[in-house]
């Protein structure tokens, strides 16, 4: 479904990613793990057309996306969050939402004037869906505070909410449980699994390596830019490099 | 009372302006210091059809859509800039526009400027048209003020403040923000020629001296002051600073000092922005409770 195909870049003699060839199947939720800097951001910037490739090509659903704007690769379906939390902080959750839907009449101008029952109708069925999206993420009390004032946990559940609202095919996930609390974690799992038995492609940055053995069919490691590993979380566990990467080499230990 | 009537056309005409500039400015976080550039395309258009012997609705809409046509020019190429790039590329661009005014003397009659602009025939010209031309300011404020409103309530406006709030949240929710933000400059550049071409129609009188930075300035801080990213926040910024401005002309100031009171009215109003940044950015009806 997405395949990656020697993607290069560097930032002045950094090489951040560097030569990643991984493929992911259409099912099923798959990590992305690694140390600090080892440049999984970066590449995920670089699937979502944030960042321009030095090399390579990357491809989702048999097309080339590489070259392609981020609004576009969005549109087709891989939709993504960030690492930082962002949240529209002046606007309500509900709005954060509703802002979210990707094809709506009322944005075209014209159609604002010219088809107003269009445009309402279209806006009550969205308003609809992130009532609905609010009430599986416990957020329905909150629909009318604004999302700058919701706590950093429930802001981190808004944005995975808002990646709902955009129809997605596939998720791209970049540390979803970071700085929360184990209640909320476990909410939030819940929702991801429930969107993976739903037939949306998971991939997710993460450092709770737990997690990432309880949740990911499929792990991928990366060190220093470069991919290092690919399979099950078992076998990561047991492979020497995976280990090296997060502990260091045993001769450069004093 | 003609002076009473007076003030409140120009505080109308400011009123659209200040309307216009919160488009861009409130609703999607675009520093456009060129805005004057606009309001002075509408004018001189405007000006300029109804001198050649076009009836003055024609000449509005001439020069409302001449605005809209250059200021959406401006904005594809300008927009590709990122935040302060853009207040700069906008600043050179009022420059540009003034200086045009200025120099192409064939056109424009340079320094000079353009006198006797007429006011459309059923409104009348001198004192007698005053009342008149204020219900036309009057029902063109309320349908600039309906529309945008329509606008910034619509899906359209929402997706125009989360491009203003996050650029690349709305790049990953697919947006096209470069499309949201020329669109929101067109329509801001229409509503501000539709308000120069007022004033021109108004003063009868126009020259390159009425469309400088400072007036940019002068709107600003209409739309600051009034309550960035709201509906009415401008209107009321309008109001105040335009009868601010008038109420100093009856201030009892000694004919010694008359020479000062332009460049200290420059000075308050840079002050008056500056203390607002600091102590109140969200104006006087700020757009989100707090």
């Amino acid at each position: 479904m997405l395949n990656i195909e020697n993607v290069t870049k560097s930032f002045g003699g950094l090489m951040a990613v560097n030569d990643v060839t991984l493929q992911l199947d259409p099912i099923g939720i798959a990590g992305l793990v690694g140390p600090n800097g080892s440049g999984k951001s970066t590449l995920f910037h670089l699937i979502t057309g944030f960042y321009k490739l030095e090399a390579g090509a990357v491809y989702f659903k048999e097309r080339r996306i590489s070259g392609l704007s981020p609004h576009i690769i969005s549109r087709m379906g891989l939709v993504r969050t960030f690492q930082q939390t962002r949240v529209l902080p002046f606007l309500t959750a509900q709005e954060n939402l509703m802002a979210a839907s990707p094809v709506q009449a009322g944005e075209h101008l014209a159609s604002v004037f010219l088809q107003p029952r269009k445009v309402k109708l279209d806006e009550n069925k969205n308003r609809e869906k992130a009532g609905k999206i609010l009430e599986i993420l416990n957020l329905k009390s909150l629909s009318h505070h604004l999302a700058g004032r919701l706590s950093f946990g429930q802001q981190k559940l808004l944005e995975l909410g808002r990646v709902l609202m955009a129809k997605p095919k596939m998720i791209l996930l970049d540390e979803p449980t970071a700085g929360i609390n184990p209640t909320l974690i476990r909410q939030l799992v819940a929702v991801i699994k429930g969107l993976s038995c739903r037939g949306i492609r998971i991939f997710l940055i993460e450092h709770n390596m737990p997690l990432v053995a309880e949740i990911c069919t499929k792990v991928f490691v990366m060190d220093s830019g470069s991919l290092i590993f690919s399979g099950t979380p078992a076998e990561a566990r047991r492979n020497s490099r995976v280990i090296e990467a997060y502990l260091g080499r045993e001769d450069h230990a004093a | 009372m003609d002076y009473l009537l007076h003030i409140f056309i120009v505080f109308l005409i400011y009123a659209i302006f200040a309307i216009s500039l919160n488009l861009e400015l409130g609703y999607t976080g675009l520093y456009n210091f060129g805005h004057v550039a606009f309001f002075g395309i509408g004018a001189y258009t405007s000006a300029l059809l109804s001198l050649a012997g076009y009836p003055v609705t024609l000449g509005m809409v001439g020069g409302m859509l001449l605005a809209g046509v250059l200021g959406t020019l401006l904005a594809i190429p300008a927009l590709r800039l990122s935040g302060d790039y853009f207040g700069i590329a906008t600043l050179s661009f009022g420059e540009i526009v003034r200086l045009f005014f200025l120099n192409e003397r064939w056109l424009t009659k340079g320094p000079m400027g353009l006198p006797g602009i007429p006011r459309p025939a059923w409104i009348g010209e001198g004192v007698a048209g005053l009342p008149r031309f204020l219900i036309f300011c009057l029902l063109l404020t309320v349908m600039v003020f309906l529309v945008t409103r329509r606008i910034t309530r619509s899906p359209f406006g929402r997706a125009l403040k989360v491009v203003r709030e996050d650029e690349y949240v709305a790049q990953a929710l697919g947006k096209n923000t470069l499309s949201f933000k020329v669109r929101a400059v067109a329509v801001g550049s229409i509503l501000a020629g539709l308000a120069g071409s007022l004033w021109a129609h108004y003063i009868s009188y126009i020259s390159p001296a009425d469309f400088t930075l400072t007036e940019t300035i002068l709107v600003l801080l209409c739309v600051v002051l009034g309550g960035r990213g709201t509906n009415r926040g401008p209107i009321l910024g309008a109001f105040v600073i335009i009868f601010f401005q008038e109420v100093i002309r009856f201030l009892p100031i000694p004919p010694d000092f008359g020479r000062f009171v332009a460049p200290l009215q420059g000075m308050v109003y840079g002050a008056a922005l500056i203390i607002l940044m600091l102590k109140r950015p969200e104006g006087l009806l700020p757009e989100y409770k707090q």
